[in-house]
């Protein structure tokens, strides 16, 4: 009988009566076959693979890292609290020494969803792993993290919450963003003043498979990963890499996911994106669940398979190499660069537009951080959409100092006076979070 | 009238039943290496001077098929393996003889890759070869696509095996290697479960006791003995199953209660909803085994009216170990029993002994005789009550996936217990003073699984899948395959999952009156390619739901 090397937790959570739309690949249908798969493998009786019943999130939990407009209710279903709920209880079994690797199974997907939630962006609308992260912050006083997103798009919602946060490495690699959703990603975007170099993106070109995928993660993920230590490693597993998958254009195999985990070692795996629900998903996720549970896979492969077919060309081995080269040029010389852009400046500010496809909302966005030594800095958000809402979010981070502490506030008393209709205090120290209303609309 | 029939370890249970109760009640000694000979007497005890043509019928609760797998007293069978691309299939082998052949299906029935004949008749020839007679036929995803075990099948007709079991034809459920286990037992005790019932057949023949002979199974279901041929190993665990459906005649109709069945080694746990015993969501698991029987989700906890009581590091243990008779009856070790001679004043045995075992306890703890009698029967039940909360909890936390369910799902909260078994009324009063629960006594507890066996419902289940895109509705199991248009709905598809159900019901023995039926799982999904739907993916699973038959009184 089999017997897991890796004590590994799964929560499965296929939301059999939630979707999008009817038609939406975010729908009833997407972990069917799947299911399928996984209960016909057996994998659920292999001793040491424990099937966890998700628990659902708090309004707190997802407060800890959001500022939903106009409020979490408005913004989520049900089966938001309990695929993010899904997330927690692979955390809370790790931190308790039930497990040693978790594996959260479940829909709807939050890579896509960033600080300032509006509707769905991405198929997304609360962030998953991030909402894990900081509970186990809160919870269990976990302070460095990496968190390595492998879905095919650009995790950029993720990227988003912790471009200031010195305490999160935020890897993805994904299909360049010059080829698909949501168009970002690229190498340049390595985080805010005082978090630089912690951002790490590496675009890969289009038709990359199980080689040049392995090799990004052998040559530029494991060093950096090896030099930053993190307490914990948490994999946004995306499945849509995969040569069948009809939203990308990447030539990734069962194999190349299961050998990927192998050399990741996540603690925690949480399902992203992967809409190939007959092709690939089924055959990617027993990979993965084995791979975790440190038993042999090489048994998996998938209808319509072949090496040859979906071998990369030499040109794109060339682009690949290129750019690693890039990443971790950027990564070794982060100090340097983060000191040319912070000097003589207090506090630095950027505006931007975002985009929410699934949604059609139209966000603007201008933040400020205080540049600080000894903390993440304070941070204001101001944020207006096309739907209306006008907000401000301030965020004091976890281990504020006393002056980020006092600008924060500041802000955030002094927001009364201004053009909002609600102002969101996220005091993290505290794990308190306040509003102001000051209009209804 | 009607016969339950319950084998017990030591003592075989027989009940006559009529329309208001019990009428016989006759205990045997189970004879462990001939049950044939304890069957045959206790039927034929409990029809002394009965008119048997009254019988309806006689429902059996054996120990043979389980006792067979238990001590590895089965017939060497065969296995052919089909699996395709997943986990190794030699991580599953079940026996000596165990073929892996080429042949893959994948989850919707599509055929990836063929059968090679010559694997399988190279196999079947070392099968014969190794004196084989027996053969299980398991491929991955047969559930959703019997073809390839079929066509295995009628290769394998050309070597005259005694009997050919093949996987689909086990159950509708998903999981490939409990379906190699399941068909692997099947075919491992098909010889002995087929001897054991010509012959009692052939007896009662010889006797002219013309009774229709009934099989309790696992699920607390019974089946006639031509529908048992094809699925032996649906007996085995039937033990348990007969107390619960015992318990259930006295079980309020609504509200979640717990059943304890105490024995002397054991306490197997069970738990009904209004009236209904709980399941396994796949089968049972005995020893290495784990199964796609259906069975009733019972725990057997190691702690009985005969567990060993000792000291350790000044706490009393409890069990798992059985050590002999309590002292009250001849043993050497300090009992539960004994505590209870001490705590009851009860004399119908060697009280002296029992408080010798008893103070023996109390000298370790430092206490008086009948305070260490009153800590050892505290901590028994103790030990029960855990082990009930622990099942409770494991039904409560089993995974749902849908939003509905984890929302909405039913929670069990029992507020009653049942008890029986040898030592079933003192258990009640202790349990009922000390833990404040509302716990009664089965009536008639020392003969209440026969009772169970003789008053249980013949029981089956089947499971539909539909995948319109394909154009296919089929029912493995029940030998079942059709080809339907695209307009096939999620409504005919219950139509055909209930005439099923009850075609199949009927076959095994039921009788129309008793058809308790009920969908017990229903899906439906839009097949969507390409953002358009192509067709619909229905899956149905159907039973009938254990419990009594109407006219007649336990």
């Amino acid at each position: 009988m089999l017997k897991a090397i890796n004590k590994t937790g799964l929560v499965f959570f296929p939301a059999f009566d939630w979707a999008i739309d009817p038609t939406h690949p975010e729908r009833e249908e997407r972990l069917l076959y799947t299911q399928d798969q996984v209960f016909e493998e057996g994998i659920l009786d292999i001793e040491d693979i424990v099937e966890y019943k998700p628990s659902l999130v708090s309004d707190m939990d997802i407060k800890r890292v959001h500022f939903c407009v106009p409020d979490v209710f408005s913004v989520t279903t049900k089966s938001h609290f309990i695929s993010a709920g899904g997330a927690i209880t692979m955390g809370r079994a790790l931190m308790e020494k039930e497990i040693q690797r978790g594996f959260a199974l479940v829909r709807p997907p939050g890579h896509h969803s960033m600080r300032v939630v509006h509707g769905n962006r991405g198929f997304c609308n609360i962030n998953n792993e991030a909402i894990l992260v900081e509970f186990l912050r809160k919870h269990y006083g976990v302070k460095r993290v990496a968190i390595v997103d492998t879905d095919c798009h650009h995790g950029d919602g993720t990227q988003d919450i912790y471009w200031h946060d010195p305490d999160t490495l935020f890897i993805s690699i994904h299909q360049d963003g010059r080829t698909l959703y949501p168009g970002s990603g690229f190498t340049e975007e390595l985080g805010g003043p005082n978090a630089y170099g912690t951002t790490v993106n590496i675009p890969l070109p289009p038709t990359t498979s199980d080689e040049g995928y392995l090799y990004t993660i052998e040559h530029v993920v494991l060093p950096i990963l090896d030099e930053f230590k993190p307490e914990i490693i948490i994999n946004s597993a995306g499945q849509d890499n995969h040569f069948s998958d009809p939203l990308t254009n990447m030539n990734f195999s069962a194999q190349g996911y299961a050998n990927l985990t192998k050399m990741l070692k996540p603690d925690i795996a949480v399902l992203e994106g992967g809409y190939s629900i007959e092709g690939a998903l089924p055959y990617v996720n027993t990979g993965l669940i084995l791979a975790m549970a440190g038993l042999d896979y090489s048994g998996i492969t998938e209808p319509g398979f072949d090496a040859a077919r979906i071998a990369q060309s030499e040109e794109v081995s060339r682009a690949i190499r290129k750019i690693g080269d890039v990443v971790l040029s950027n990564w070794r010389n982060r100090r340097e660069m983060q000191e040319k852009i912070r000097r003589g400046r207090d506090f630095i500010e950027r505006r931007r537009t975002i985009m929410y496809d699934t949604d059609m909302i139209y966000e603007m966005q201008k933040d400020e951080i205080r540049i600080c030594d000894d903390c993440a800095g304070a941070l204001k958000i101001d944020s207006s959409a096309d739907t209306g809402q006008h907000i401000l979010g301030v965020s004091i981070p976890l281990n504020a100092c006393r002056a980020c502490t006092q600008v924060a506030l500041d802000w955030f008393d002094q927001a009364e006076k201004g053009p909002y209709e609600r102002a969101f205090l996220q005091d993290r120290p505290n794990d308190e979070y306040r509003e102001k209303i000051f209009k209804h609309r | 009238m009607i016969i339950g029939l319950d084998v017990g370890g030591t003592h075989t249970d027989v009940v006559l039943i009529g329309p208001d109760g019990p009428i016989r009640e006759v205990k045997v000694l189970t004879d462990n290496s001939e049950l044939f000979k304890s069957v045959l007497s206790g039927l034929e005890q409990i029809t002394d001077g009965i008119d048997t043509r009254q019988i309806k019928r006689a429902v059996l609760s054996t120990t043979l098929t389980t006792n067979a797998i238990v001590t590895g007293q089965v017939e060497s069978v065969g296995m052919i393996v089909m699996s395709g691309p997943g986990i190794d299939p030699m991580a599953y082998r079940t026996c000596e003889q165990y073929h892996c052949v080429s042949g893959s299906i994948d989850h919707r029935g599509r055929e990836v890759s063929g059968v090679m004949e010559e694997e399988v008749t190279r196999a079947a020839s070392l099968m014969k070869l190794a004196g084989i007679k027996y053969v299980g036929v398991v491929g991955k995803f047969s559930t959703r696509n019997p073809s390839h075990e079929i066509r295995v099948e009628k290769i394998l007709a050309d070597f005259d095996f005694e009997k050919v079991f093949t996987g689909h034809r086990t159950s509708g459920n998903l999981n490939f290697p409990r379906r190699i286990a399941t068909t692997f037992l099947n075919a491992s005790v098909y010889p002995i479960h087929s001897r054991f019932f010509h012959a009692v057949k052939q007896s009662l023949a010889e006797k002219e006791l013309d009774i229709p002979i009934h099989i309790l199974k696992a699920d607390g279901g019974t089946m006639n003995f031509s529908a048992s041929i094809d699925c032996p190993s649906q007996t085995i665990l039937s033990g348990p199953a007969a107390s619960v459906m015992g318990a259930i005649a006295s079980a309020p109709p609504e509200g979640d209660v717990i059943v304890l069945d105490i024995g002397g080694t054991t306490t197997d746990i069970a738990v009904l909803i209004n009236s209904s015993p709980v399941l396994e969501p796949l089968g049972i698991s005995l020893g290495k085994y784990k199964t796609l029987i259906r069975s009733l989700k019972t725990f057997s906890l190691g702690v009985g009216g005969d567990s060993h009581v000792r000291v350790e590091n000044g706490e009393i243990l409890v069990g798992p170990m059985r050590k002999g008779p309590a002292m009250a009856y001849g043993g050497s070790t300090p009992t539960p029993t004994d505590a209870l001679f001490v705590l009851e004043k009860i004399e119908n045995g060697d009280a002296a002994s029992a408080y010798r075992g008893v103070s023996g306890i109390a000298d370790e703890l430092g206490v008086s005789v009948s305070e260490a009698a009153e800590r050892i029967f505290e901590k028994t039940c103790r030990l029960i009550l855990n082990a009930a909360d622990k099942l409770v909890e494991d039904i409560n936390s089993k995974p749902v996936y849908t939003v509905h369910e984890l929302l909405e799902g039913y929670t069990v909260r029992p507020s009653r217990m049942l008890v029986l078994g040898g030592p079933a009324h003192y258990f009640t009063k202790h349990l009922k003073k000390r833990f404040g629960y509302h716990v009664e006594t089965v009536p008639r507890w020392g003969v209440a699984n026969a009772i169970g066996a003789g008053l249980a419902r013949t029981t089956c289940e089947v499971t539909l899948f539909v995948d319109t895109e394909k154009g296919v509705v089929l029912a493995p199991e029940e030998n079942y395959a059709k080809t339907i248009r695209s307009m096939y709905s999620f409504e005919d598809a219950e139509e055909t999952a209930y005439d099923l159900l009850r075609k199949k019901a009927l076959k095994q023995g039921a009788d129309a009156e008793n058809l308790q039926t009920e969908i017990i799982e229903s899906l439906s999904f839009n097949m969507v390619r390409g953002f358009r739907t192509t067709g619909k993916n229905i899956r149905i699973k159907t039973q009938v739901k254990p419990g009594l038959i109407k006219g007649y009184k336990a």
